[in-house]
């Protein structure tokens, strides 16, 4: 049972030298359509770039890595990309693929998209968000503080720490707890409003009113919030809502349009039923 | 060598951190107005803390180098949250928190923290379901439990698959109320770069506008470090492709010591490699080992698809070697446990660098369960499978869809594969009790210190850390600190101690741009990560460990001479910002080397195959070893050892069993 | 009342107006579908004629029509500056966008399809409510109302008129088609059990009413 002392230097090459010829050297080749921006006030333009052995394992993202260690070598400045957590939760990957945000496949992010999903010889649009409230930093990374803005003006609940009673003195029903975590999964990476037509926030605005307003403790601040929130969402500049449903057809988490009908009802009550005023 | 004062408060541990509260300095109100303090990173140790220093009074400046604090690293934790609340009557208390987690950790790890950990934890679930955290209720509409490793009582509070976000959005939704107010003055896309010390006090730090490239002087009384954990030093992580070790890392060049750097997690239920395109890791919640079975076939080089294999061709090695815990022996034991039948040659899949997960026993227990419920007598096997993988499916769905859309497999119908892949670091920058560096001024929260979880932390309790320093410990502590700050006025960044700052970031991030070398900075990490990884993670000897020390050393002279870095440092230049994270991890990498080459012991995630019982489980050495080693930067390359006993007064030591 | 004003400025209150008025149109739609139902009977349009003269004489039925035609108005008017908002709120315009995968072409063509409705409406009104109203209807039926069915027989012996109107019924059926239910999601009615029926409801509605209408100037051409 004692541990062996096996040279895993030599075991790790050898396997590495494996994988990369069992899978790794993958056979596909593809043409990227990558749009590339200096910064903000650049106009930018779309540049084409050709990959090749890109194998299906991997993530739409490490294929970048491939192509951006590809331009590093060869002198060219790499393309900019956000992304950070890599497994589809932190929400900063951003790419709008072959017209979609995050891509062909549903229900997933930029990350976790993987090149099985492409086929060999395929041609790839990549683009980044476009919206008046989403502004261009550089190529595909865009500006979403505008989200930030939104939930400071009052995606929360006032409770300073150490006021809180006991987690277990407040029994919440299980189907409510459910759809308050459902509106709540929103991983804030605007792919909602990427894709709308009218770049709309709704859904991402919507899903941090209705988690707060499913729960007894957002109770307090309801109506208050919802009024706020929309006015930031206003004046960030994002488009109105008309229903079309893209977002919620986009959203890598599922989140519900029944969540923007819910802060439609609770901004009718706060307008024109509470005394409150935003 | 000298010894740290840990300023552990006298008294009985119970009484302790109930009496330092009451007698900890405070700071008025109106002094607290003028009293400025920057808090780095806004994960949860990082957010929560910004917000509860704000909502005192402080003036708060909070930096993060992602477009929002929302995206911290926190927010991938999986599967849950520690307290003591005794909720599932099955005999938690305070103590019981407290023991396992000084038990998990090997016996290296500060009893006065711990146990201040384990009376705390309980508030922060108060706190977070007050802040609207959606955490996972019964049908009666209390909250849920689920069980994790290395405990015998059910007490991890979660949130599905995503507890970690939960909490992270519970913290920045009141990080952002404080913005809201003005109270929190937030710099996303911002990376510090330097801290700034004036009469030998932490006085502010030099921040990288990641934008522009621009170095901006900020002062703060105190700095706040909350910049997470340096799992990134062996390329290959769990962690986000952009945690790094640089704000520790600069501080301990700046005089705060660097703890236990040698002990890493290396969580067992990860999705194993696919290839040398592989850009990060991605781990699969320990809470699937509630009801997954770990198994490798008993015979070797077994091909046969892994439902083919008869139950009793299985191997349960985990069941087997440690039947009191099972599946759920803590996370060191169970990721030498693969590694060993993996090495042994009992691996599973294309790499042979792996062991199954399987949920069909559990399923098909859980369709069971249903069909009674339902009223079904004598369920067929397809029955209890349909109605079990729907009640899998509700508690690990997301998990289950991970794993399908990574390796393309169906986890519901083929068992999962997974290997251990490094998850977490110990280790990190020296505290006191009260959170401070050995830098006065410099506090350090949060898996960036290396406080609460010795050798070896436990599921589900690095959550509660982040959240406890953040929430409740720090801002108490830190009064202790501001209460004797309180005359001086807030100092001008023309001062000569910001410039010499300003000029020492700024000397590296030129030398890295004028370098040209040949190679990219991945290139160097990637090489950094095969030696940090081969020779310093899960299995570590002395002549391995000298060998990567050397290599290391070659690897550092190669990266300043040959790294290519494009562009220029007054840009948004994310490869100068890797290039910057990469020269920190070499140097840390060899600190960790020389660190596991001091310990000659076994203990928790450190594991020296020199130092092992018969049955191959760590062997500590409590005679020798029983300290914290704290390295001190000595700014030539080499660093010096300080100890910090390890007092157990309250803890019978023991060998740990889970047998 | 600061707060309603400018709830109706906001985003929500914009698009509620839009469903207030839309709503409105489709309770006229549906009392027009019926009165002109009457053309299927075959009685030369006796009865048809004598509907119109009520809804022509009636004070009440005169007042709504003030009121329709000023929720008309602010349909259009604010259907017009929502969609102007929209193309505004992205104007850098993507390359490549594939709207089909997560949305029907309709729901994102209201603007064009409403454009469409209000060309046909420009064209209707003059054809039959300007003639009604104001020009005077030439003849008079065997009950001594005004022969409004003689003008549309004429109108509609021009297979030209026929083929537009059909063409402008289907542009209403998927106005409608989106325009239905989305009244019921921007007024906040959403729920489990009752959105399935009152889509159900919105996509029988969508069909009927504007077959029901083209119908009418196809049974006129084939002088059925």
């Amino acid at each position: 049972m004692r541990l062996g002392v096996p040279d895993l230097w030599s075991q790790i090459s050898n396997l590495m030298s494996q994988i990369s010829i069992e899978m790794s050297i993958g056979n596909m080749n593809l043409t990227l359509k990558v749009w590339r921006q200096k910064n903000t006030k650049d106009t930018g333009k779309m540049v084409d770039y050709k990959v090749a052995n890109i194998s299906p394992d991997m993530s739409f993202l490490e294929m970048f890595d491939v192509l951006n260690e590809d331009l590093i070598t060869k002198g060219d400045d790499p393309i900019v990309f956000d992304h950070d957590c890599r497994e589809g939760i932190c929400g900063m990957c951003s790419m709008f693929i072959n017209g979609r945000p995050h891509g062909p496949k549903d229900a997933v992010t930029t990350c976790q998209l993987h090149m099985r999903s492409f086929k060999d010889g395929d041609t790839i649009v990549v683009e980044p968000w476009r919206a008046k409230a989403f502004p261009v930093i550089k190529d595909l990374t865009v500006d979403r503080s505008a989200f930030d803005r939104v939930i400071a003006a009052g995606g929360f609940i006032s409770v300073n720490t150490g006021n809180a009673q006991d987690a277990n003195a407040l029994p919440i029903p299980k189907a409510q707890a459910d759809s308050a975590f459902e509106a709540a999964a929103c991983i804030g990476c605007g792919a909602c409003v990427a894709t709308c037509k009218n770049a709309s926030a709704m859904l991402f605005v919507s899903a941090k009113i209705s988690q707060l307003a499913l729960l007894p403790q957002g109770q307090p601040e309801r109506y208050k919030r919802v009024q706020n929130m929309v006015a930031q969402m206003d004046a960030e500049g994002f488009g109105n809502c008309t229903n079309t449903g893209a977002c919620e057809a986009e959203c890598p988490k599922g989140i519900s349009l029944e969540n923007i009908a819910r802060m439609n009802r609770d901004y009718y009550s706060a307008k024109f039923v509470s005394e409150e005023e935003g | 060598m000298s010894a740290l004062n840990s300023n552990i408060p006298e008294g009985d541990l119970t009484n302790k951190w109930t009496k330092f509260k009451s007698s900890v300095p405070l700071v008025n109100p109106s002094n607290k107005r003028s009293i400025e303090v920057i808090v780095v990173g806004s994960g949860l140790a990082g957010a929560s803390a910004a917000a509860t220093l704000a909502e005192m009074g402080y003036k708060v400046k909070c930096f993060c180098f992602q477009d929002s604090p929302r995206r911290a690293h926190s927010i991938a934790a999986q599967g849950g949250i520690n307290a003591a609340k005794n909720y599932q009557n099955d005999g938690d208390s305070t103590y019981r928190l407290f023991y396992d987690t000084i038990k998990g950790g090997d016996y290296r790890a500060r009893e006065a923290n711990v146990h201040r950990l384990a009376e705390v934890s309980a508030n922060i679930i108060d706190q977070c379901v007050a802040q609207g955290v959606p955490l996972a209720r019964e049908y009666g509409g209390l909250l849920d439990n689920r069980s994790f490793g290395g405990t015998q009582v059910q007490r991890t509070f979660y949130a599905a698959g995503q507890t970690g976000q939960q909490l992270l959005l519970g913290a920045y939704s009141a990080l952002e109320r404080q913005i809201g107010m003005g109270k929190v003055e937030m710099f996303t896309r911002h990376e510090m770069l330097e801290v700034v010390k004036i009469d030998g006090k932490a006085r502010g730090i030099i921040a990288r506008n990641l934008l522009t490239g621009e170095l901006e002087r900020h002062f703060g009384h105190a700095v706040v470090l909350g910049t997470g954990g340096y799992g990134n030093v062996f390329y290959l992580s769990t962690n986000a492709m952009g945690s790094n070790v640089t704000a520790a890392w600069k501080a301990n060049k700046q005089g705060a010591y660097f703890a236990n750097p040698c002990y890493t997690q290396i969580h067992p239920t990860c999705i194993p490699v696919s290839g040398d395109h592989q850009s990060k890791l991605t781990l699969m919640s320990e809470s699937l080992r509630n009801d997954g079975r770990i198994w490798v076939p008993k015979m070797k080089d077994d091909n046969r698809k892994p439902t083919d294999i008869p139950e009793d061709e299985r191997d349960y090695y985990l069941e087997r070697r440690y039947p009191a815990f099972g599946n759920l022996v803590p996370r060191d034991v169970a990721s030498r446990a693969a590694k060993e039948r993996c090495d042994a040659g009992y691996g599973v899949g294309a790499s042979k660098l792996a062991v199954y997960l399987d949920f069909k026993a559990n399923t098909e227990r859980y369709g069971r369960i249903e069909a009674s419920k339902a009223g079904i007598a004598n369920p067929d096997k397809e029955t209890c499978m349909r109605l079990g993988t729907a009640v899998v499916k509700e508690k690990y769905g997301n998990l289950f869809d991970m794993y399908a859309q990574i390796t393309g497999e169906n986890p519901y119908e083929t068992p999962m594969r997974i290997y251990p892949a490094v998850h977490y670091t110990m280790g990190g920058l020296w505290v006191d009790y009260n959170l401070m560096t050995t830098v006065p001024g410099l506090y350090c929260t949060g898996e960036a210190n290396f406080s609460d979880h010795g050798a070896n932390r436990l599921g589900a309790s690095a959550l509660m850390q982040g959240l406890a320093d953040g929430y409740f410990v720090l801002p108490y502590t830190i009064g202790a600190y501001l209460s004797n700050e309180i005359s001086v006025k807030a100092i001008p960044t023309d001062h000569p101690a910001f410039a010499e700052a300003e000029a020492r970031a700024k000397g590296i991030l030129d030398t890295l741009i004028n370098i040209k070398g040949t190679k990219s900075v991945d290139h160097f990490h990637k090489r950094l990560g095969l030696i940090m990884w081969d020779k310093c993670g899960m299995a570590r000897s002395e002549e391995g460990l000298k060998w990567a020390v050397a290599e290391i050393q070659k690897l550092k002279k190669e990266f300043w001479s040959d790294v290519r870095v494009p562009g220029t440092a007054d840009e948004y230049n994310t490869e100068l910002e890797k290039a910057g994270r990469v020269a920190d991890f070499i140097e840390l990498g060899e600190l960790m080397c020389l660190d596991a080459l001091n310990r000659n012991e076994s203990c928790g995630g450190h594991f020296r195959e020199e130092y092992q019982t018969e049955e191959g489980e760590a062997l500590r050495d409590d005679e020798n070893y029983a300290y914290v080693a704290a390295w001190e930067n000595k700014g030539d390359g080499t660093f010096e050892l300080h100890k910090e006993e390890l007092k157990f007064e309250n803890i019978k030591i023991a060998q740990r069993s889970y047998k | 009342m600061g707060s309603i004003a400018n709830a109706f400025s906001s985003s929500i209150g914009k698009k509620l107006i839009m469903g207030l008025t839309g709503l409105f149109l489709i309770s006229f739609l549906v009392v027009h579908c019926f009165l002109n139902c009457f053309v299927f009977i075959p009685d030369g349009g006796l009865m048809f004629n004598t509907g119109a003269h009520f809804m022509a004489t009636n004070w009440l039925i005169r007042a709504m029509e003030v009121v329709l035609m000023a929720g008309l108005l602010l349909h259009i008017v604010q259907g017009a500056r929502l969609t102007f908002q929209n193309q505004a709120a992205r104007p850098v315009k993507y390359a490549y966008h594939d709207g089909q995968s997560n949305s029907k072409w309709y729901s994102r063509s209201m603007g064009l399809l409403g454009t469409l409705l209000l060309i046909f409406l420009v064209v209707h009104l003059s054809q039959f409510w300007t003639v009604s109203r104001f020009t005077g209807i030439p003849s008079n039926d065997a009950n001594g109302h005004e022969d409004l069915y003689a003008v549309m027989k004429e109108t509609f012996s021009n297979v030209g008129w026929v083929i537009l109107y059909v063409l402008s019924m289907i542009s209403l059926a998927y106005h409608l088609l989106h325009g239905f239910a989305s009244t019921f999601q921007t007024m906040g009615w959403n729920h489990k059990k009752y959105t399935p029926i009152i889509k159900a409801i919105g996509v029988g509605f969508s069909i009927l009413i504007p077959l029901l209408f083209a119908a009418m100037p196809v049974w006129i051409y084939l002088g059925l």
